[in-house]
């Protein structure tokens, strides 16, 4: 992907909700408006519009009148709609949000509300969005046209909300495969917009979490692609300017005193962000920031990620006697207990428990992971029997 | 989002209720197991939850590698092993559940007399890509 590509995706919500507000339906509308973006790579080749919104929005309106002509034509009605967009329609930022809105509606299961958004509200391609999920692209197409059609049929009735709209960006953020499209830094443009269409606190504190996650991004792996936990990433290679941006904006939300679970986040993630050396990890504020966590979202997940930092700031007794109220079932907790165990000294015990962390693994990279933890523990007991 | 296998085996798995070979049904039977099979795929493309369909021969070869400058050993077809897989479908939904309803809708394929085979299939999530939040 090209900057250029980029900022013309910048304007795509912009267009199409200025379709939306002109009477064009949905489905038809979005169609046009990708119709549009692909005339715009052909024909801004050497050099761009004056106006580039306004390009967009008369090419993408005049696709929408032939399409919406044909489709007339199929079903032998009339179509009322002039070739030439009325004039003085402007963007404006209330019709963008509720493109989002629309977009993350309640109707719609996350996996079609995040290929709806990527592609209405993020104008990707579908082919891009089927290979960020290694999904077939009719299949994607398929996902899209349905969610069109149920956004289309439930209408305004029920629309999203900014929780909803959050709920998505997050999930385009942290799942997900790779592509030629990097889904995290689309994630954060998309957050970066939504945060400029409503001043809330949780949602900068949405994009301060993503900008702390994503400046550890070249750490987070090794070159053979194995993952590379927290503790032993190199901090040199984190993003400073990312993170000074993050903390900037966490710090900005926070002092606006309404806490939600994404500031939480934010302020844990600033904290390991804080700490040019694992050793200088501030663990006492963390588990104080679980605990604020907590109130908001009470998941077994949290209380998993914060027996951890107890582990850290108390000890691992402590860690271990806040693991024991954790649900069993929750993924991950036998590589918290191996890691609790053996910082407690119990090798035998943690590497039988790396071991069941590497079988019910939910991915490759973390089984990888887990089994050299294993085998490392294992080592380590046979040279010293 | 997450993938899951739907594998279906030629042996292996508990003996379905309607345990009737495919060659001794009546051809429209036969016509309507296929057409079941290939509706259930067509629509599963239609919701937008169809990742890949394929069916493998029982033939099958055990092979391992027998050392530098050899050729690999083989043996088989392996008669002996108590399971043998058929064939799968890979599905993208949403939730656990919803692998194991298509599941379900997938084994009431018809067989012999029209009536569902009730065959057992076995589900499988893929592992996935790690995610990026992690602390």
């Amino acid at each position: 992907m090209t900057s250029g590509d980029v900022e013309l995706r910048e304007l795509v919500p912009r267009v199409l909700s200025v379709l939306v507000r002109r009477g064009a339906d949905f489905a038809t509308a979005e169609d046009a408006v990708q119709e549009a973006l692909i005339r715009a790579h052909a024909a801004w080749e050497n050099a761009a519009p004056a106006d580039p919104t306004g390009w967009l929005i008369t090419v993408a309106w005049r696709a929408f009148v032939d399409m919406a002509r044909s489709d007339a034509a199929r079903r032998d009605r009339e179509v009322r709609f002039d070739t030439e967009p009325p004039a003085g329609a402007v963007p404006n930022a209330d019709d963008t949000l509720r493109l989002y809105f629309l977009c993350a509606h309640p109707d719609l299961t996350s996996s079609s509300a995040v290929a709806l958004t990527l592609r209405a509200v993020g104008g990707l391609t579908t082919r891009q969005i089927a290979q960020a999920y290694l999904v077939p692209e009719p299949t994607m197409a398929q996902r899209i046209s349905r969610a069109k059609r149920t956004v289309g049929r439930a209408g305004v009735h029920g629309l999203g909300d900014v929780r909803t709209v959050m709920r998505v960006l997050y999930l385009v953020f942290n799942e997900g495969y790779s592509g030629d499209v990097d889904l995290a830094a689309e994630a954060i443009r998309l957050t970066r917009q939504l945060a400029a269409l409503v001043d809330e606190p949780e949602v900068h504190g949405l994009l301060a979490l993503m900008l702390l996650h994503h400046a550890r991004r070249h750490s987070r792996t090794g070159p053979d692609g194995r993952l590379v936990p927290l503790a032993d990433q190199d901090r040199s290679q984190w993003d400073p300017a990312l993170i000074a941006e993050g903390i900037a904006v966490a710090q900005a939300a926070l002092a606006r005193d309404q806490l939600g679970e994404y500031q939480a986040q934010a302020a844990i993630a600033a904290l390991h962000a804080d700490a040019t050396r694992v050793q200088e990890t501030d663990w006492v504020q963390i588990v104080e920031w679980y605990d604020e966590l907590l109130r908001f979202a009470d998941t077994p997940i949290v209380r998993l990620n914060r027996a951890v930092a107890v582990g850290e700031a108390d000890g691992a007794p402590a860690g271990l006697a806040a693991l024991a109220e954790v649900d069993e079932e929750v993924p991950r907790r036998e590589a918290v207990a191996a890691h609790l165990h053996e910082k407690n000294g119990d090798l035998a015990l943690a590497a039988r428990l790396y071991a069941d962390a590497a079988r019910n693994a939910p991915n490759l990279a973390e089984r990888d992971h887990q089994t050299r933890q294993a085998a490392r523990l294992n080592q380590q007991l046979q040279t010293h029997r | 989002m997450a993938k899951y296998l739907l594998l279906k085996h030629y042996r292996g798995a508990p003996a379905p209720v309607n345990d009737i070979p495919m060659d001794q049904w009546e051809p429209d039977e036969v016509e309507a197991h296929v057409r079941y099979m290939n509706d259930f795929a067509a629509r599963l493309e239609s919701s937008g939850e169809f990742i890949d369909a394929q069916a493998l021969s029982p033939d099958g070869t055990w092979v391992s590698y027998d050392g530098e400058g050899r050729p690999p050993v083989t043996d088989g077809p392996f008669a002996e092993t108590k399971d043998l897989i058929a064939g799968w479908m890979v599905i993208d939904v949403d939730s656990r559940e919803r692998a194991i309803e298509l599941a379900g809708e997938l084994s009431a394929a018809p067989g012999a007399g029209g009536r569902p085979i009730h065959e057992w299939l076995e589900v499988r999530p893929f592992l996935t890509a790690p995610p990026t939040v992690t602390s």
